[in-house]
């Protein structure tokens, strides 16, 4: 990767293991200012395990993680608020507050962390949903308006306090074309404009290939390939091949058996999975 | 259980020590939540101190005719819902209502990611969430406390005036001059008692929810019977130390 100074993110040797399997396998990667990542993979493959530990939601089991230099895997939890104040997080559901209206959502990092007039954050607000295409929603409930709307609502909020790095899962899944679009072209405008960082966990190959500036494929907890947004679409890897162009048949298995799928909430096995898996093995 | 103490420590020091590093607690929330825990609850708790206090005129008159004692029922009314009716049954109201929609609401939050969008903020959940809804019943219900027990005396009243023939002055006399200042107290402490440990449950319960909306209704439940039976315990072991230790 083309370094210019110190990377924003620094991740080297991450191991996660629940029980005895690694979801996560000795992954090394770094992040420069201005750049964005694209993190891609099949679902189950450890994206948002990787991601959850880049924010310091959860602690490796071994390995280093700094977020502007700063080592998060040994913080304490108001440490990490000091540093978590720096980036903003767009969640895969939007995850805004049910309790409160759009305008609400998107002012709700401002008043917590800045002592700015309601005048002065009514205005911000208003600016942030325009860039989102949201302009006149700031009274709807998050219950009244559309998954999509959710999503950039979200994003709104994420870029409410001007963050110097950007966490996105699954930014464009649910939107209309256009609204991919619109959404992609403001990634790019904040990272070229304002040298925001970005990392954009996505299935969007589209969307991936118009942001990116570096990608890395996960499978199975590890890096299965990683590069340029060219040198990853000519890579004469049959998985990557495979994935990008979104064929059913080809080296990735279309289902995981029960142990090597990432469960790490603790579900039971329940028999008819376990009976499918069986047949898949036996006809595999 | 680790978890309840951690989050007692946590509220503890987001109400009594944050106040004084510059991070005081928003009012506005606190208001909010003030409505929805106590006010909204009070037709609730008016029409079950009512009955309460029909109820126990009853009995007492009952009881205390065969010994021609009628003249004490406003007595043992007034002395048995501020000591004790008043605080449990209001508290039982509460833990129903309120208690139980704070855990759905909390824990439909834990699930829908809203809490990890809140930490990933940088925003505290316990300062955010809990503390208003803690400082809300720390009000509120030693309030509807006491309006509950007005209730219920004067639904003893009822009962005294139309059956008994009691005069109003009379019944209002015979009820001021039974009660002790202590016996009013002591309710108050028990009903905050009771409101710390209602909202640190239902709270608790809430911010552990695992596993969608299944997981939303059994950390409810839960927060219903434990609230239940920590307060009926509490409220013994108050009663012990309040009238029978000195």
């Amino acid at each position: 990767m083309n370094s210019n100074g110190e990377p924003i993110i620094e991740v080297v040797d991450l191991v996660r293991r629940f029980g005895d399997r690694a979801v996560i396998n000795d992954i090394s990667f770094s992040v420069h200012r201005g750049e964005t990542l694209v993190i891609m993979g099949g679902s189950g493959c450890g994206k948002s395990t990787l991601l959850r530990h880049v924010i310091g939601s959860m602690k490796p089991t071994s390995g280093s993680v700094k977020v502007f230099g700063e080592e998060i895997t040994t913080m304490k939890e108001r440490e990490i608020a000091r540093v978590r104040r720096r980036f903003g997080m767009l969640f895969q559901s939007g995850a805004l507050l049910a309790s409160l209206t759009v305008g609400e959502n998107v002012a709700l990092p401002l008043l917590q962390h800045t002592d700015l007039s309601p005048d002065e954050i009514e205005e911000i607000v208003e600016r942030k949903l325009q860039m989102v295409g949201l302009s006149g929603f700031e009274n709807l409930k998050p219950a009244e308006i559309s998954g999509g709307m959710k999503k950039r609502v979200g994003l709104a909020r994420a870029l409410a306090l001007d963050p110097e790095l950007l966490f996105s899962d699954e930014p464009t899944s649910g939107l209309d074309p256009i609204m991919t679009a619109v959404v992609d072209r403001l990634t790019l405008k904040l990272t070229h404009g304002s040298h925001m960082t970005a990392v954009v966990v996505t299935h969007d190959m589209t969307s991936a290939f118009r942001i990116a500036t570096w990608m890395i494929m996960l499978g199975h907890g590890d890096i299965i390939a990683q590069g340029t947004p060219d040198e990853i679409r000519t890579s004469s890897n049959p998985e990557v091949q495979q994935f990008i162009n979104g064929e059913a048949d080809g080296p990735i298995p279309l289902n995981l058996s029960q142990d090597e799928h990432e469960h790490h909430r603790h579900v039971k096995p329940r028999p008819f999975l376990a009976a499918r898996d069986r047949f898949h093995h036996k006809t595999q | 259980m680790k978890n309840y103490l951690h989050l007692n420590l946590s509220l503890l020091y987001w109400v009594f020590v944050a106040p004084f590093t510059g991070r005081f607690f928003k009012i506005s929330p606190i208001f909010r939540q003030m409505v929805f825990i106590g006010v909204r609850a009070a037709p609730m708790v008016a029409l079950t101190a009512f009955s309460v206090g029909v109820t126990l005129a009853m009995q007492a008159a009952h009881s205390l005719q065969q010994l021609g004692a009628e003249l004490y029922v406003p007595d043992l009314v007034m002395v048995t819902l501020l000591r004790e009716m008043g605080p449990v049954l209001i508290a039982v109201i509460v833990i129903g209502r309120s208690g139980s929609a704070v855990a759905a609401e909390l824990g439909t939050m834990k699930v829908s990611e809203e809490i990890e969008a809140l930490e990933v903020m940088a925003i505290n959940p316990v300062e955010y969430l809990v503390v208003p809804r803690f400082l809300a019943m720390l009000v509120m219900l030693p309030a509807l406390t006491i309006m509950g027990n007005y209730v219920g005396v004067f639904g003893g009243w009822a009962v005294c005036h139309f059956a008994l023939d009691f005069n109003t002055a009379g019944y209002i006399l015979r009820a001021l001059q039974s009660a002790d200042t202590w016996d009013l107290y002591s309710g108050m402490i028990k009903s905050g008692v009771f409101a710390w440990l209602i909202i640190t449950i239902a709270c608790n319960a809430g911010l552990r929810v695992e596993g969608g909306a299944e997981g939303v209704g059994q950390a409810t439940t839960a927060s219903v019977v434990q609230a239940l039976l920590a307060m009926l315990v509490m409220n013994a072991v108050l009663t012990g130390i309040f009238f029978f230790g000195a």
